[in-house]
């Protein structure tokens, strides 16, 4: 049996009421998922369907209003569950008066890693994004491409057994998605579970073992995307519109 | 520590790769060496407002840089979004303060240093002489107080999200204690209750930073604090920057913070 590496059990997400609403905003609304090692699972959903705020309980940075979230089995409460995550957010958020060397210097530092061995993956990541003509310039220099290739790099340092991506394609050029893919694969194939939200359902069907379908902060479809397809007889971008309840209007 | 070390070193690399820390630093150069070239009185005269003008400037110009820097370090980190790759790691909110505090107070450290060595080469090329102890008790316990300073800038930036309207407030509270905060003992001695009680009440509660001016001491050629005073003084800072810290920290514990 492969160890449970995500794990939500009925969790609900609350935002405090907005200024002349009477109901809290119900961002997440009793989610279920169970993610095992060695998986490439898509957290699919529309704007607003809650994926967002999904990783962001399981990173820490809100804080659940029921249920429970664990990774690797420690709740996400706890700093020592991140220990073996990578993350790559959507945009790039990094201190850009550091250049990509000394920011994946600090990330190191912060996982303990020692400086011998930080040195050997600084390197190796460097080569990996091929930004070593770039690698000691400030980051307010780089294309957003190269931006997007540090935060990468920075998810990688620690040698996760979990990386988690939101929309990790967003804004990259082909090459960039390529890139991208290729490492989730390369993760895969290490036998490293990857969870990830994306918009494109091609890349999706391409490279993922399972999908959950959330809408209104609710699970609507989760399984295996082969089961999926065999299912509904269709493709996942039918599926998934099909599920949020998509009418098409005609264009007059 | 090792996190917290990390985060503090960004904090420093970021002050000095800054350039309004340029600016500041050869500003208070450039007004300290306009008046050391004063000579329209005589020299004992001269070197006495010579510093007067250099330890009043280095007051101020520590102050800026370290509420400025303090009170932007939370809420940059929140705009620029470089908090949530930070917190994506095992590193803990307190640690995050803690580091914040750390990177600020050594900056401070570090501008304090280099105000303190142009000082003493001026007043060293004046009165051909250097007093080594007295400038350091005085640049020590000028630190310390930034300690306290620092601290409450960064409660104010959990607090209040916007860092102008934070390092406004924090000027405002901390000249108020360094210069009104003295004389509310003494005042509060006059006035009915429960007003007194209250007004006496705010005077042991605020922190006192007037113990660590000793700027006219050493202008007048007084005899410094001795040790013992200036460790307890220390201490005190120290307690009362725990406080604010544990403060911050348990405010920002809490926040939500959404991509």
């Amino acid at each position: 049996m492969m160890e449970s590496v995500v794990q939500l059990k009925n969790l609900r997400v609350e935002y405090p009421i907005a200024s002349g609403s009477s109901v809290p905003k119900l961002a997440v609304n009793g989610l279920s998922l169970d993610v095992r090692q060695g998986e490439v699972f898509g957290f699919l959903g529309p704007n607003g369907a809650g994926k967002t705020t999904t990783m962001n309980v399981l990173l820490g940075f809100v804080n659940a209003t029921g249920g429970e979230a664990r990774l690797f089995g420690v709740n996400v409460r706890e700093p020592i569950a991140r220990q073996r995550i990578g993350y790559l957010p959507e945009l790039t958020y990094y201190y850009k008066f550091l250049s990509a060397e000394e920011i994946l210097r600090f990330y190191a530092k912060v996982f303990g890693i020692e400086r011998m061995e930080a040195d050997r993956r600084i390197d190796r990541l460097i080569k990996l994004v091929e930004l070593e003509h770039a690698s000691k310039r400030p980051l307010k220099s780089y294309s957003k491409g190269m931006q997007q290739r540090v935060g990468l790099a920075q998810a990688l340092i620690n040698n996760p057994d979990l990386l988690i991506l939101d929309e990790p394609t967003s804004g990259l050029d082909p090459i960039g998605r390529m890139k991208v893919r290729e490492i989730i694969q390369r993760l895969k194939n290490e036998g490293k579970t990857v969870f990830f939200s994306s918009h494109e359902l091609g890349e999706v069907e391409t490279v993922c073992d399972r999908v959950a379908i959330v809408h209104q902060g609710q699970l609507r479809e989760e399984g295996r995307v082969a089961d999926l397809l065999a299912k509904y007889k269709t493709g996942l971008e039918q599926i998934f519109l099909d599920l949020i309840g998509y009418k098409p209007q005609a264009i007059t | 520590m090792n996190t917290v070390w990390a985060i503090s070193t960004v904090v420093i690399k970021e002050l000095y790769r800054r350039k309004d820390f340029y600016v500041l630093l050869v500003l208070t150069t450039l007004l300290t060496l306009a008046a050391g070239s004063m000579s329209f009185f005589n020299e004992n005269t001269i070197v006495r407002a010579l510093k007067e003008i250099c330890l009043l400037l280095i007051w101020i110009s520590s102050l800026i840089i370290g509420i400025t820097t303090a009170a932007r370090q939370i809420p940059s980190e929140k705009e620029n979004r470089t908090i949530f790759p930070l917190l994506a790691k095992p590193v803990t909110r307190w640690q995050v303060v803690l580091g914040k505090f750390l990177g600020c107070w050594l900056a401070c450290g570090i501008t304090l240093i280099v105000f303190y060595v142009f000082f003493g080469i001026l007043v060293g090329a004046r009165e051909h002489t250097l007093p080594v102890a007295a400038f350091a008790k005085l640049m020590w316990m000028q630190w310390v107080a930034l300690g306290v300073v620092v601290a409450l800038a960064l409660l104010g930036s959990v607090v209040l999200s916007a860092p102008g309207p934070n390092a406004t407030l924090c000027f405002i509270v901390v000249l108020g204690v360094t210069f009104v905060g003295p004389h509310l003992g003494k005042v509060s001695v006059g006035l009915t209750e429960p007003a007194g009680t209250l007004l006496y009440s705010i005077y042991f509660l605020i922190p006192h930073l007037e113990w660590y001016d000793l700027r006219d001491i050493f202008i007048n050629d007084q005899i410094l604090p001795g040790n013992a005073a200036c460790f307890m003084a220390t201490f005190y800072a120290a307690a009362y920057a725990t406080l604010l810290l544990v403060l911050t920290w348990a405010r920002f514990r809490r926040q939500n913070l959404n991509t």
